[in-house]
């Protein structure tokens, strides 16, 4: 199967690896899949006091193609509202990567994690009160 | 871009140029081209000769009688030849046939076929070793069991099942018992004389031979009979119908000769540098060899590296021809079937490797390709939450995940 040039320099030099501190308040964590079926993505947000995500972090187990939509997605989140980043469409990311058919379920998942990870961060917001 | 180093000899071998000389000596006019059925000329003389010599040369590798060996288009048509062929031609004595769960597809879609014909199929799980005993096909068989199929060698993991044992079984039942022998056969020795084996298929592009060309050993002693499936001029005892590709016969008939001259030697070789391979990851961590390396060809060797998925694995090495265990290259997202028949848990299944070398494999293409899998492995580990996970001591069983 040939992958995408864009597939390819997002899994060349994938954008934002790593983890924040999952306990640290201004953190949202969004972790989606299973490993029985050959994805698993943690997709972390910082989120300053306006409510923006201010940077965003990601580590992936998957193909290629989910390693791609979670690095795209970090970029895409940085600098939106959370309300924002929420309405990120898997069709987007697909579209962005040119994901084959067969590999749609990897903006699907990254569609997920995003709205993991901010509804995470909101729980937070709302035990703090 | 330089071309891949090739590791992959057990989907495929590239023919060996004493091999392709033969055959390009059976195709043009100055050639041995003529129809080896034709019977008025010297043309279809001197073809059939060939031909006939080409049939002692596989007979002598699996040391049976020429006789024996019925020409196919490959070990998939074999397959199908020997199942269906005794399935139907035995129907009378019963309809239920016994194989297991980590066979090549040719047999298991043969089995799925003439499931919806009637028939009913047992298929036996291997154990965690990848071996499938003789007592378990002694404990499957029935009144009514016309035959077994259980391969010789396993093409994704490499393990070598007690043929000998499971013959002795079936003859002392009297069924039939037939083998895919595609990836030992010219590997290891094949000893028909002494094997209860009743069919063999055999494929030479497996070693170092033509695709398109394979063979059904078909016993006489005891007589097995088949049902054809391809019909016409009933060329090969009527087994087999169609004219016989000069060439492509000729060309497996030398493979099987080179293989049976220069078999022990290669088998040393080929082992040393899988074990070069296999110690080349010894020092990393969750690092598994799957299948018993105690009864294994010497060629194929499948490694799991935990926490790292297969497919993107072998995206980052572009200058190493593999295939992964998990099928997802091929476009169904399902990891190996094979695997998942051993007991591996899913995200192993998802993490292994086949490498296959071969005769033209080198000890530098084997210390490249360490290199390049173990930089690899650590960079996908880096971006692996699971080896996050892993490392800080969580563990991956007491999570709940949402499966999709």
């Amino acid at each position: 199967m040939a992958y995408s040039d864009q597939v390819m320099d997002h899994y060349q030099n994938p954008r934002n690896v790593g983890k924040f501190d999952d306990q640290d308040d201004q953190i949202g964590t969004g972790m989606v899949g299973a490993p029985a079926c050959g994805d698993v993505m943690r997709l972390q947000i910082k989120v300053n006091d306006e409510g923006i995500i201010e940077d965003a972090k990601f580590k992936t187990y998957g193909c290629g193609s989910a390693i791609a939509s979670s690095s795209l997605l970090t970029e895409w989140v940085k600098g939106r509202t959370l309300d924002d980043a929420a309405q990120i469409k898997n069709t987007e990311i697909a579209e962005e990567l040119a994901l084959p058919p067969v590999k749609i379920h990897c903006s699907v998942l990254a569609e997920d994690a995003i709205k993991a990870a901010v509804e995470d961060y909101r729980k937070k917001l709302a035990a703090q009160v | 871009m330089k071309a891949p180093v090739y590791f992959d000899y057990a989907a495929t071998t590239p023919v060996d140029p004493r091999v392709a000389q033969k055959m390009s000596e059976c195709l043009m006019t100055e050639g041995n081209f003529g129809n080896p059925a034709s019977r008025s000329h010297k043309f279809g003389w001197e073809a059939e000769e060939a031909v006939e010599l080409a049939r002692k040369q596989v007979a002598d590798l699996l040391n049976c009688d020429p006789r024996e060996i019925v020409w196919t288009s490959g070990a998939t048509e074999s397959d199908n030849l020997a199942i269906k062929g005794i399935a139907q031609f035995y129907k009378g004595k019963g309809k239920h046939l016994i194989t297991s769960k980590i066979e090549h597809k040719a047999v298991l879609d043969t089995c799925r076929h003439l499931e919806r014909d009637g028939y009913e199929v047992t298929y036996l799980e291997p154990g965690e070793d990848g071996l499938i005993t003789p007592q378990q096909v002694a404990d499957a068989i029935r009144e009514d069991t016309t035959l077994v199929s259980v391969m010789h060698v396993n093409n994704e993991i490499g393990v070598i099942n007690d043929i000998a044992g499971i013959g002795e079984v079936c003859r002392a039942a009297k069924v039939f018992y037939h083998v895919d022998a595609a990836q030992s056969a010219g590997k290891i020795p094949v000893d028909l004389e002494a094997l209860k084996v009743d069919l063999m298929s055999l494929s030479a592009h497996k070693m170092y031979g033509p695709k398109g060309v394979g063979v059904l050993y078909v016993r006489r002693k005891p007589r097995v009979r088949l049902e054809a499936q391809m019909h016409g001029g009933g060329h090969e005892r009527g087994m087999r119908s169609g004219t016989l590709a000069t060439h492509q016969l000729v060309g497996m008939g030398e493979c099987c000769r080179i293989a049976q001259l220069e078999m022990a030697t290669e088998a040393a070789r080929t082992l040393a540098l899988r074990e070069r391979l296999r110690q080349g990851f010894d020092d990393m961590e969750e690092v598994y060899v799957n299948g018993d390396l105690n009864a294994h060809v010497p060629g194929i060797i499948n490694i799991s590296f935990n926490y790292v998925e297969g497919e993107s694995l072998i995206m980052s090495l572009p200058e190493i021809a593999l295939s992964s265990g998990s099928a997802c290259t091929s476009a169904s997202l399902e990891p190996s079937y094979v695997l998942r028949a051993l007991g591996m848990n899913d995200e192993l299944a998802h993490s292994s490797l086949r490498f296959s070398v071969g005769r033209f494999t080198t000890e530098e293409d084997v210390d490249g390709a360490i290199e390049q899998v173990r930089h690899a492995v650590e960079k996908l580990r880096e971006l692996s939450p699971l080896w996050d996970m892993y490392k800080d001591g969580v563990d991956l069983d007491s999570i709940e995940w949402a499966a999709h």
